[in-house]
């Protein structure tokens, strides 16, 4: 027989999880609803808002650019932060604490501060609607996490093997590319899928700099759902939903099994 | 595997330091190693053994003095240009490696291919009787089989130096003996020159052909593990190397004899020390015999004392003896000898020849970690 208090405590958490995950879940229902109207609960099924999203220009032009930006900003920051983790990483001096923070701000500092910031010097620099500027802003936002990642990686990866394999005849570039490298890679592969979500679900930033040009998924769903009453955001969230929670998933299958070996 | 070009180097350290701030890790150290030589540096923690290695490894530069190995200077030169073999307590194995590519691994930066980097590969891991286990990661070995595949990759690619850290450090007491003979044996048939750090003195005296003993950065008596045991040329040698009694009093000097005054006793030495310093006795355990209280040894130096522990080793009896000056002396007895139990009122018995004579030492105290 269970305690009466094992039961209490099972409610509880069971109440928390629901209170997380509700909100995510109400916009499926939502996005099979057959009227336009975001209302919930949806009066009958359909799929015409899935076939509105993969056909409207508006949305699927919307789709590339943030998949665009993305997959580039996701490979400039994997870059830019895996460098910095390992630099930091080696540094003898104080100065790597004070350096990390500094690089971790982007994280910390609110989304409006930083994104009127980009926007006065966007305006100056003609930097406003174009790809430069979306990776531009979406890489100093996503570094953060590759070098947060990446270190969580060097932290754990064992320097003397650098030493042993210098001294088996190995250059450090060798060395690096053959035995620290090889043993980081979790750590930077869930880097990079962080730096890309971090870039795709981003709207705060892109709100400010975005054009007629360019606009990322998210800018579309806001301006879509400012302007009208249309459940074909709720189809693109039930499907952003899904496919951020298997990457970020992924990522972080692939950053527990780092620590395992 | 080891042709004749490849037998051993010949290593020659003359007066290498090393500084890190105002800490001298290394003072001075002078060493020459003979081709295929296997040479064992000890001392306790924190007396640059261990940074000798690592200067003639390439991991660390010195601040002054030559190091020559092979008759070439190679000051200045980097770890990955030495081709030297390195065998670390830490094993130090790619973990995302089998055993066969961690064994290949110092061949590939070679550009030795297949089929001369496999069968090399195959004769490494033959020599360290780990054959069977090519195809495993290291995590699924044991410590000594990841030490014997981590001497299997450093001896592959016949180096003409075979550098280890206190390989057996955190291996079990029955494997550790075991593998000290493999490594005796390994070291008889490669011909490569051997040198080998550790703190246990049983360790050295198993392996070696000649000994230096390291403290505090300097050397204090490189030598034959009978030299060090026999003729120990310092306190501290006599001290780490072996059980030791050491008897300390106000000494008198008469033509060729020195006497000392030992809680009230005269003990005499028949040797003196050259210069001026303050002599201590040592004597070895087996140099000392055991008499109850006033029953024997007249014509030889006596001690009064009380035994204090009593240990039975199978082959004999080890006892610790307390003196009239609460100093403590070490003796081993053979199984015939006349047994004694804790409280016992013994006298000491040693002939003066046996005893040697050494300068004190304030420094001769060492701590093991």
């Amino acid at each position: 027989m269970k305690q009466p208090g094992r039961i209490l405590l099972g409610l509880y958490c069971l109440l928390v999880a629901v209170w997380l995950v509700a909100p995510t879940i109400v916009v499926v229902p939502m996005s099979f609803n057959d009227k336009k109207s975001l209302a919930f609960a949806p009066s009958g099924f359909s799929w015409q808002w899935y076939q509105n999203f993969f056909t409207s220009p508006e949305w699927s032009a919307s789709l590339v650019g943030s998949l665009k930006v993305a997959v580039v900003t996701a490979v400039f920051a994997t870059v830019i932060g895996t460098l910095a983790a390992f630099g930091l990483d080696r540094m003898k001096s104080r100065v790597s604490g004070v350096l990390r923070a500094l690089l971790i701000t982007p994280m910390v500092v609110p989304g409006v501060v930083l994104a009127v910031g980009i926007y006065a010097v966007y305006l100056d620099t003609r930097l406003v609607g174009t790809m430069t500027g979306f990776v531009l802003a979406h890489t100093m936002l996503a570094v953060p996490f590759v070098i947060i990642a990446v270190s969580a990686s060097l932290e754990v990866f064992d320097k003397r093997l650098e030493t042993a394999a210098a001294s088996l005849g190995a250059t450090r570039l060798t060395a690096f590319r053959t035995v620290t490298l090889p043993l980081i890679a979790p750590g930077i592969l869930s880097g990079l899928l962080f730096a890309f979500v971090t870039s795709f679900d981003e709207i705060i930033v892109a709100l400010f700099i975005t054009s007629p040009y360019l606009k990322t998924l998210p800018v579309q769903i806001f301006s879509s759902i400012t302007r009208d009453a249309d459940p074909t955001v709720a189809a693109v969230g039930t499907l952003l939903f899904i496919t951020t929670s298997l990457v970020i998933g992924a990522g972080l299958v692939i950053g527990s099994r780092q620590g395992k070996r | 595997m080891a042709s004749s070009s490849t037998r051993g180097a010949a290593i020659d350290l003359k007066s290498v330091s090393k500084h890190y701030g105002s800490f001298i890790a290394l003072d001075k150290v002078s060493l020459r190693i003979e081709p295929g030589e296997f040479m064992t540096l000890l001392g306790p923690s924190g007396s640059g053994k261990t940074t000798t290695l690592n200067v003639i490894a390439g991991f660390t530069e010195v601040s002054s003095g030559s190091l020559d190995v092979g008759g070439k200077s190679v000051i200045g030169v980097p770890a990955h240009k030495r081709n030297i073999g390195v065998v670390f307590q830490h094993y130090a194995l790619f973990p995302h490696m089998t055993v066969s590519r961690n064994v290949a691994y110092p061949l590939t930066l070679r550009g030795i291919a297949n089929p001369d980097r496999e069968s090399r590969v195959r004769k490494a891991l033959d020599m360290v009787k780990m054959a069977d286990f090519g195809h495993r990661f290291p995590s699924e070995l044991s410590g000594g089989q990841q030490q014997r595949v981590a001497l299997a990759r450093a001896i592959v690619f016949d180096p003409p130096l075979l550098l280890m850290d206190e390989p057996l450090g955190a291996l079990d007491k029955k494997l550790r003996e075991w593998l000290q003979l493999e490594i005796k044996r390994i070291h008889r048939e490669l011909g490569t020159t051997f040198v080998y750090v550790t703190h246990d003195q049983e360790e050295a005296l198993v392996l070696s052909d000649r000994i230096a003993v390291f403290n505090q950065g300097r050397i204090e008596q490189i030598g034959t593990g009978r030299q060090l045991y026999d003729e120990p040329e310092t306190l501290f040698v006599g001290k780490f190397v072996g059980d030791s009694t050491i008897l300390r009093g106000a000494a008198s000097t008469s033509g060729n004899e020195t006497a000392i005054d030992v809680a009230g006793r005269k003990v005499a030495a028949a040797k003196r020390l050259s210069d001026g310093a303050k002599p201590v006795m040592l004597l070895r355990p087996e140099k000392l015999s055991l008499a109850r209280r006033g029953k024997g040894g007249q014509d030889r130096n006596t001690l009064p004392g009380r035994i204090g522990e009593a240990i039975y080793l199978g082959s004999g009896s080890k006892y610790e003896v307390v003196l009239a000056d609460s100093s403590k002396a070490i003796v081993r007895s053979t199984l015939d000898a006349e047994t004694f139990a804790i409280g016992d009122e013994v006298d000491l018995i040693f002939a003066g020849s046996d005893v040697k004579l050494l300068a004190d030492d304030e420094n001769a105290d060492f701590t093991l970690t």
